[in-house]
């Protein structure tokens, strides 16, 4: 698969790709199991220092085991983590440079929002007069100046959740880990934030790991993102690769929206190739050097906006495909179109809307054709 | 806010079943304790020991409201002042007070650990656990007291068991004193207190101590700044629960105890059947109720306060 970073990278941003860098966390060969069941399956990570990295993954992917494994709240059965070159196995949670922030928020109830910021300064010793700039300064960042001394319970959850960042951020630690940060936010609201976290981590120079689910919260925070499955990792990419360049149907499927036809491949020259699927009863031309073997079966996707929907009929028959309008999704900014090929295949087609037209030209029954580009899709081999 | 805003949430309107329900208990509270208790508030108010009842001054329905009147102008508060003037009584409230709070103390000292060990347990054992907390309320309460003499006595279980242990050469003497009137009580009254904390611990977010310690805070320094704070509500209530009827515990002094322990349960019970002077014994078990009102309306008032902050 090409390996030249595509899409908006940090810019010179990129140690994953310098050999001699470095991993400032690193998950080696890391195994725990919960009785039974394989959380994280010998897994191996590397994170590098200023990084914004995302564990992304359905419930029950191991993401927060991980997570956990880091802070010191589970230990692995196999394997080792580093943290800036200093192995991890046995060191409590309380002595461990990194600070997280819970999916929960964990806020101390009966301590004022001041005292919340200000425990784990005090766990160090810190003097009072330092302990208090430091407070002040950590609720100016979240903007919480004014409510210094309420408590937790008389904060709304946005509040809350800039408490729980305030005192996560207070001890400067060299790892921040977020546990589903936004999850409980509004989406105007998660949105707002996450673009002030990006901010945040950019300013304080800080490692951020951040557990999700949400692969929108991934995609706009991220330097990069693994992707995880049953305990392993199936891709990490930045998120642009993982978006466009998926290296497999479970990615493909995970992130974003697509179109999937089971394809053989027909023909291979240079960095084009062929692909035939027999159910759609289309060929397929894509500038892309496929890793198989002619006749092997292959995966063709497609994103939604990707493909071109219209009335003509296209000059070529090759990345073309004749079908009926099904259903029309209007989602205000957009619209899709669900097309039924033969067989009740069904091809979605996104439409910006770019007129104030209320009623469209297409629409239910309409026959349609589909097109693409050769460089559109991408070809999945597994 | 406008009065019109606020109308309909301020006046739920109340069904005549609702009210039905209410009603209920306020009426079981009037027959069985208000009414009881007026009737011993009027006795306390007759002449130091005339013996038998009914109790002068006497209300005649035929003497109509001047016989009421009357009735009224013949109360006197002597038996009030003669318990100022005979010490025994005010020693017998203090040593009740002094007696149940040490009680609670040792009650908490020995349940805290137990309600904290159930709490932190594996859940499938904690229903377990809660049983056998409970379990002693199969037996009748007077059997298990009267246990404790077998167990107390000079030739009882324990001093056998420490003699042939070789711990002490002389039997200890335990029963009648005070000393078996605090294990009585710490025994007789540690599932009230372990309950309500037990409640209050298990449900404590075990992800408050995860952050704790996550920012730095060791699990020792932890339990003093996360979970004792936390569990106070739990451990206020178990407390007075343990307080109060301790106060004016009769069984465990009479039963345990010795010749010097004083307890107002059991100056009361004298006076009431040993020397037949209701009056004074009414005006003793007044008094002693306004000094239980006391810690009710704290333990109230922190119930309350607790609510209000979801803890």
């Amino acid at each position: 698969m090409a390996k030249k970073p595509i899409g908006p990278v940090r810019r010179d941003f990129a140690p994953w790709d310098d050999p001699q860098a470095r991993p400032y966390i690193e998950f080696r060969n890391v195994t725990k199991t919960f009785g039974d069941f394989i959380a994280v399956d010998d897994l191996s990570l590397k994170i590098y220092e200023r990084e914004f990295f995302a564990l992304l993954g359905g419930s029950g992917c191991g993401k927060t085991t991980m997570m956990r494994m880091l802070a010191g709240f589970e230990t692995p059965n196999a394997g080792e983590i580093f943290l800036d070159g200093q192995n991890l196995a046995g060191v409590p949670p309380y002595k461990r440079p990194v600070n997280m922030m819970f999916q929960s928020y964990a806020l101390f109830p009966h301590m004022s929002v001041e005292a919340n910021v200000a425990f784990g300064l005090k766990q160090e010793g810190m003097p009072k007069a330092e302990i208090g700039e430091r407070v002040e300064e950590m609720l100016k960042l979240v903007k919480l100046q004014d409510f210094a001394r309420r408590k937790p319970h008389q904060l709304s959850g946005g509040q809350r959740q800039r408490v729980a960042l305030a005192r996560s951020l207070a001890k400067k630690p060299k790892v921040l880990l977020l546990d589903e940060p936004l999850g409980a936010l509004d989406r105007k609201l998660r949105e707002e934030t996450q673009f002030e976290l990006t901010d945040l981590q950019y300013e304080l120079g800080m490692t951020f790991l951040i557990v999700t689910h949400d692969q929108e919260e991934a995609m706009t925070m991220a330097d990069r993102i693994a992707v995880m499955d049953k305990g392993r990792i199936v891709q990490i990419a930045t998120p642009a690769e993982i978006y466009e360049l998926p290296n497999s149907r479970f990615v493909a499927d995970f992130i974003g929206d697509i179109n999937l036809m089971e394809c053989k491949l027909t023909a291979r020259e240079g960095d084009v190739s062929s692909l035939h699927a027999p159910v759609f009863g289309c060929d397929i031309k894509i500038s892309q050097a496929v890793d198989a073997n002619i006749g092997d079966t292959v995966w063709f996707a497609i994103r939604p906006e990707k493909v071109r929907i219209s009335f003509e009929e296209p000059e070529s028959r090759v990345n073309a495909l004749k079908g009926e309008v099904w259903d029309i999704a209007y989602l205000g900014d957009v619209s899709i179109y669900h097309t039924h090929i033969a067989n009740e295949e069904t091809v979605r087609a996104t439409v910006a809307n770019r007129s104030r037209v209320v009623e469209r030209p297409m629409s239910w029954d309409d026959e349609v054709w589909l097109s693409w580009d050769a460089d559109a899709g991408v070809v999945l081999t597994r | 806010m406008s009065e019109t805003a606020a109308a309909p949430q301020a006046k739920p309107r109340r069904s005549v079943g609702g009210w039905l329900l209410i009603a209920i208990p306020y009426a079981w509270l009037l027959v069985f304790f208000l009414a009881p208790f007026f009737i011993v508030f009027k006795i306390s108010l007759s002449e130091i020991a005339v013996a038998i009842p009914p109790y002068i001054p006497n209300f005649d329905p035929a003497a109509g409201w001047e016989g009421f009147t009357e009735m009224l102008g013949a109360f006197s508060f002597d038996n009030y002042v003669w318990l100022t003037e005979d010490d025994l009584y005010w020693k017998s409230y203090l040593s009740s007070v002094s007696i149940a709070a040490i009680s609670t103390l040792i009650t908490l000292i020995v349940g805290f650990p137990l309600a904290y060990g159930m709490a932190r347990a594996p859940k499938e054992w904690r229903a377990t656990l809660l049983m056998l907390v409970i379990l002693p309320f199969w037996t009748s309460f007077l059997i298990r007291v009267y246990a404790w003499i077998g167990i107390l006595k000079n030739e009882g279980l324990l001093n056998q068991l420490l003699l042939s242990l070789g711990l002490i050469d002389q039997p200890l003497t335990i029963l009648n004193t005070n000393i078996a009137v605090y294990i009585g009580i710490v025994y007789s009254y540690l599932p009230f207190l372990v309950l309500p904390l037990y409640a209050n611990l298990e449900k404590l977010d075990t992800s408050l101590l995860e952050a704790a310690a996550d920012l730095g805070c060791p699990p020792w320094r932890s339990f003093w700044s996360i979970t004792v704070p936390l569990a106070l509500p739990g451990v206020l209530a178990g407390c007075f629960l343990v307080f109060i009827p301790a106060v004016g515990e009769f069984v465990i002094p009479d039963l345990l105890g010795g010749s010097e322990t004083l307890m107002i349960g059991k100056t009361l019970w004298t006076e009431f059947f040993n020397n037949r002077d209701w009056p004074v014994s009414s005006a003793v078990a007044v008094i002693l109720l306004l000094i239980l009102v006391v810690p009710i309306v704290l333990f109230q008032n922190q119930q309350q306060k607790a609510a209000e902050r979801g803890l």
